[in-house]
């Protein structure tokens, strides 16, 4: 992405991100049965939507690299990774935070939970495996097929609690019980946008990061420069 | 308002890890250019900046 694009979508995630916490600080009444606590999901439910983005990139950029075999995919495909990893930490951070003052426990073994604390744990071990890796080639080769395999958790944790009719809750209900309020649907929405526009402006920046890394292992291997 | 450290800690924490995260990218930028820096001055014909 042009440094421009970058700096402009900077200051767009900025603004979206101050009008977003306005709007669930300021705006948005308490939901029904949670109280002030359930504003918590206004960030955590994109923070998840954002992970599953992540993993969703990697598992592209991974095919796409096996494919091709051009270090471009395992560069975005790792960039995704880190993102995804740090989303998903969020959000196995903030649900506990919920889930003490209404479950009255810091977490339990519930399908969702426990599929989402796989999905972190699956994609820091390709976070690490990358760093044990032989060589280049071997640390894409093997990393792209733990991103594929780890991205299937994805629709397992989305349809969880469905199949093992788990307590996960609908976070949103407005106090007549007819769903969503017209102004925390908004609200919402606004978080879901900024997110996701923060989402692609760390990906441009780690991936530019990662592309000058492979630049200067390249440069380090020529020849050329000696002692470098 | 109820259960309102909750909520504190909860935006608190995003704000703590999404920031660490930029200053560890920004740090890496960083450093990445200033070994860019380094390696282009050692090139035949480089120079410094």
């Amino acid at each position: 992405m042009h440094r421009g694009l970058e700096l402009a979508l900077f200051f767009l995630v900025a603004a979206l991100m101050i009008l977003s916490l306005y709007c669930v600080f300021q705006v948005v009444p308490n939901e029904v049965t949670m109280g002030a606590v359930q504003r918590i999901f206004y960030f955590h439910v994109p923070s998840a939507w954002v992970a599953f983005l992540a993993f969703f990139v990697v598992f592209v950029s991974s095919m796409l690299y096996l494919a091709t075999r051009r270090l471009l995919w395992d560069v975005v495909a790792n960039a995704a990774a880190e993102l995804g990893v740090l989303f998903c930490g969020i959000v196995l951070f903030t649900g506990p935070i919920w889930a003490r003052p209404v479950w009255g426990t810091w977490w339990t073994w519930e399908a969702r939970l426990t599929t989402t604390l796989v999905l972190e744990m699956v994609f820091l071990a390709y976070l690490v495996l990358r760093t044990q890796a032989e060589n280049r080639a071997q640390a894409a080769r093997l990393s792209a097929v733990v991103g594929i395999v780890g991205f299937l958790d994805v629709p397992i944790i989305y349809y969880s609690v469905q199949i093992w009719r788990g307590h996960h809750p609908i976070v949103f209900k407005s106090s007549g019980g007819q769903g969503l309020e017209p102004i925390m649907l908004k609200t919402f929405m606004l978080c879901m946008t900024t997110f996701t526009l923060l989402f692609l402006l760390l990906l441009a920046m780690r991936i530019r990061l990662g592309l000058l890394q492979e630049w200067v292992a390249e440069l380090k291997e020529q020849d050329s420069i000696p002692g470098a | 308002m109820k259960n309102l450290n909750y909520l504190f800690w909860a935006y608190t924490l995003i704000w703590i890890v999404l920031a660490g995260y930029l200053f560890s990218l920004s740090i890496r930028l960083r450093a990445i250019s200033s070994q860019i820096r380094r390696l282009k001055s050692r090139l035949p014909g480089g120079s410094e900046g």
